[in-house]
């Protein structure tokens, strides 16, 4: 509660106070008693000037300002014609149900903005530099590129760097909404915004505080709410034509029946008032922006940044998802998946294939290399020499040894088992002996299947992979986790093609998504509905390409988020459709008279705190 | 040239939205954009004439909220 939300809290006690008093005696009949409107009417009008106060000097600055038909004049406006009525208690009641209304939605506005700061409390708030053997704490925005800085156990790492000395483990919950610790040592790169572990750290600076990863990505956040959604700009346009629309209303409600009956001006003109009362459409115009600011917050809470409210809107009318193979479905290391001997154990087998690559830098040969674990003892190979195309020829303790594909095994007329498995077959031979096949592949990686299983349920229609790998690998890892297309062996430009297709094949409602790790992915992620860029922690290319970033690798944030825009698009709705039925109803009521001032101001504000508070429910989690 | 502003005693969604519009109608200004939940204003506009067009903007916020300030 700020200060002015005290102050008018006390006010609004006060006047109840006095309110309350006031009709306990008229209750009481002790007006009947004194038997004079005026003394009534004077008694009311204090608290009501108490309440109302900074009303009317808005309303009259307004209309200074040229701005004559807003809440302010239109409350008082009927609050007075209330007054002239002889309802005195009632005129001094809505003034004050409406006051508690307005600070109750000044307050939860407040709430909102601060919650979403308090998440968004990631920005660090000094670096420690060493100076003359002491460390000096500054403010991370006076830190040049370069400068070396100490992050302390348990301190917030302010600045994107390098490991220069010291091991520990990074808490990347901040970024990531997951506590998985990330080792780093030196020659590590350390992001800023996550918190350091057990150890001292010194890191050197490779960015300014105003391009590192946490100032982006906060400004990323506090932006999103500037690109508005589809349905932000409808209500905007609707709010526009709404309020002149009720005023004529009004009017013609207040001047049409009363001349047309020849009489009963008061009651047209008390009627005419509730519709004035109720032609604000703040509660609309209000919600909405909250509720996706709630979406956005709570996205974020995951690890999740969503770049515009527009695109959690696509989101939720997502149909299509298209995933890049490499690094998004599968890890992207190359790891050695099978070893099939033939003749000799596995372990020799393995060997001699580690020592025939000992010298190629081939990620094939590193993966092979990785496998073995063992130092290779590379004087025991000679002439080892790559045959382009097929494989490797070595001479390894005496033996000829070839290590390649079919073709390096056909060509050396030595006669081997084939291997279907999906992946990079490399066949082993020893003296023109066949001695066995080591498989290499990509890994899908933990849990894409439950991703596309969760994704399913949520109604995604289409789950797509393009790639430019083989066929057999990709059909392979498509039938693992149960994709409904799969386009394999395509160059970059035929991505593009694809891409077009499926969009041009898609419904209005419809919306397609692709995602990829967003470094190579730009023309795509350009044509597609909403670019989704995974992993790479937040890399600068991923971020700039994309429209929603997930922090870390997990594929089954994709649903999570699915289900956060899905919510949020639903509380808005129901926000709309409450907040325009509820208004179209105490028009109609307060047409037939049968409305009362109190109804028009709950239609008013009441219904704009109960939209508040549904679109409060946007911020917790899916 | 995109700058932002932050905006005080912006309390009213209503009024976000008729300023923004205003905003948009001074010369000179290519966009702007008043993002109520975070009370801050994004403009795009003519740089050499700054100075000029943010004065016409704080104008346009006081008649639609008068409590309302630009921060510069």
């Amino acid at each position: 509660m700020t200060k002015r939300h005290k102050q008018m809290l006390t006010r609004i006690l006060i006047t109840a106070g006095l309110f309350i008093a006031l009709l306990t005696a008229e209750y009481t009949g002790l007006f009947e008693k004194v038997n004079s409107p005026l003394i009534e009417m004077i008694a009311f009008i204090i608290p009501y000037l108490l309440i109302s106060y900074d009303v009317i000097i808005k309303a009259a600055q307004n209309i200074r300002h040229g701005q004559i038909f807003d809440e302010n004049f239109l409350m008082i406006v009927a609050t007075i014609a209330a007054f002239c009525v002889q309802e005195f208690s009632e005129a001094v009641a809505v003034m004050l149900f409406y006051q508690v209304g307005e600070l109750f939605q000044s307050y939860a506005v407040g709430k909102s903005r601060q919650s979403i700061s308090a998440m968004m409390d990631i920005c660090p708030e000094y670096a420690n530099i060493e100076e003359d053997g002491e460390l000096k704490q500054v403010d991370p925005e006076d830190v040049e590129t370069g400068t070396a800085i100490i992050i302390k156990p348990g301190e917030r790492i302010p600045l994107d760097g390098i490991v220069l000395e010291g091991e520990s483990l990074i808490d990347t919950a901040a970024l990531t909404g997951e506590s998985m610790p990330r080792s780093v040592a030196p020659g590590s790169e350390i992001i800023s915004g996550c918190v350091n572990g057990n150890n001292t750290l010194k890191v050197q600076v490779t960015k300014l505080f105003e391009d590192s990863t946490v100032t982006r990505i906060l400004e990323l956040v506090e932006n999103a709410s500037s690109k508005k959604a589809h349905v932000e700009n409808f209500i905007t346009r609707f709010a526009r034509v709404y309020t002149p629309f009720v005023t004529i209303c009004a009017a013609i409600l207040a001047i049409i029946p009363p001349l047309i009956t020849g009489g009963g001006w008061s009651e047209w003109i008390r009627r005419a008032c509730i519709f004035l009362v109720i032609s604000c459409p703040c509660a609309l115009v209000l919600s909405v922006p909250l509720g996706f600011f709630g979406g956005i917050g709570a996205a974020s809470k995951i690890g999740v940044l969503v770049k515009g409210s527009n695109y959690l809107e696509a989101l939720s009318e997502m149909t299509t998802l298209v995933f890049d193979k490499t690094g998004t479905l599968t890890k992207g290391e190359f790891q050695v998946s099978e070893i099939i001997p033939e003749n000799i154990s596995k372990e020799a087998l393995l060997e001699l294939a580690a020592l025939g690559e000992g010298y190629s830098n081939h990620p094939i040969a590193s993966s092979i290399r990785e496998a073995y674990q063992k130092p290779v003892s590379m004087d025991r190979v000679t002439n080892a020499a790559e045959v382009t195309g097929r494989g490797i020829e070595a001479c390894i303790d005496g033996r000829t040894v070839y290590l390649g594909n079919a073709k390096l095994m056909q060509n050396k007329g030595i006669s081997y088992t084939e291997n279907q498995s999906v992946g990079t077959v490399v066949y082993v031979a020893a003296d023109h002996v066949f001695m066995g096949t080591i498989v290499i592949s990509d890994a899908v990686k933990a849990g894409a299947k439950d991703a596309v299983d969760g994704l399913k349920r949520l109604g995604v229609k289409k789950c797509v992979m393009l790639t430019g790998d083989r066929k057999q690998s990709a059909e392979a890892v498509a039938e693992q986790i149960k994709l409904d297309e799969v386009h394999a062996e395509l160059l970059p430009g035929d991505k593009v093609t694809l891409v077009e297709r499926l969009l041009d094949g898609q419904g209005n409602k419809e919306k397609l998504a692709f995602v990829g790790d967003g470094i190579n992915d730009a023309p795509v992620l350009s044509r597609v509905d909403i670019g989704i860029a995974m992993g790479s922690m937040g890399s600068d290319a991923a971020i700039e390409a994309a429209d929603i970033v997930i922090m870390d690798d997990d594929i089954q944030k994709i649903s999570s988020t699915v289900k956060i825009a899905r919510r949020t698009m639903r509380i808005v709705r129901e926000n709309i459709a409450f907040a325009l039925s509820v208004k179209a109803m105490v028009m109609i009521l307060g047409a037939l008279g049968i409305a009362t001032m109190w109804m028009a101001v709950f239609g008013d504000v009441g219904v704009a705190v109960i939209a508040i508070l549904n679109a409060m429910r946007a911020l917790k989690g899916a | 040239m995109k700058k932002k502003f932050k905006v005080e005693e912006l309390d009213c969604a209503c009024c976000a939205e008729k300023m923004e519009k205003l905003i948009k109608e001074i010369p000179g200004v290519n966009d702007a954009s008043i993002s109520f939940m975070t009370q801050k204003l994004t403009i795009d506009a003519d740089d050499s004439r700054l100075d000029e067009i943010m004065d016409e903007a704080q104008k346009v916020c006081a008649k639609v909220e008068s409590a309302c300030k630009i921060i510069i």
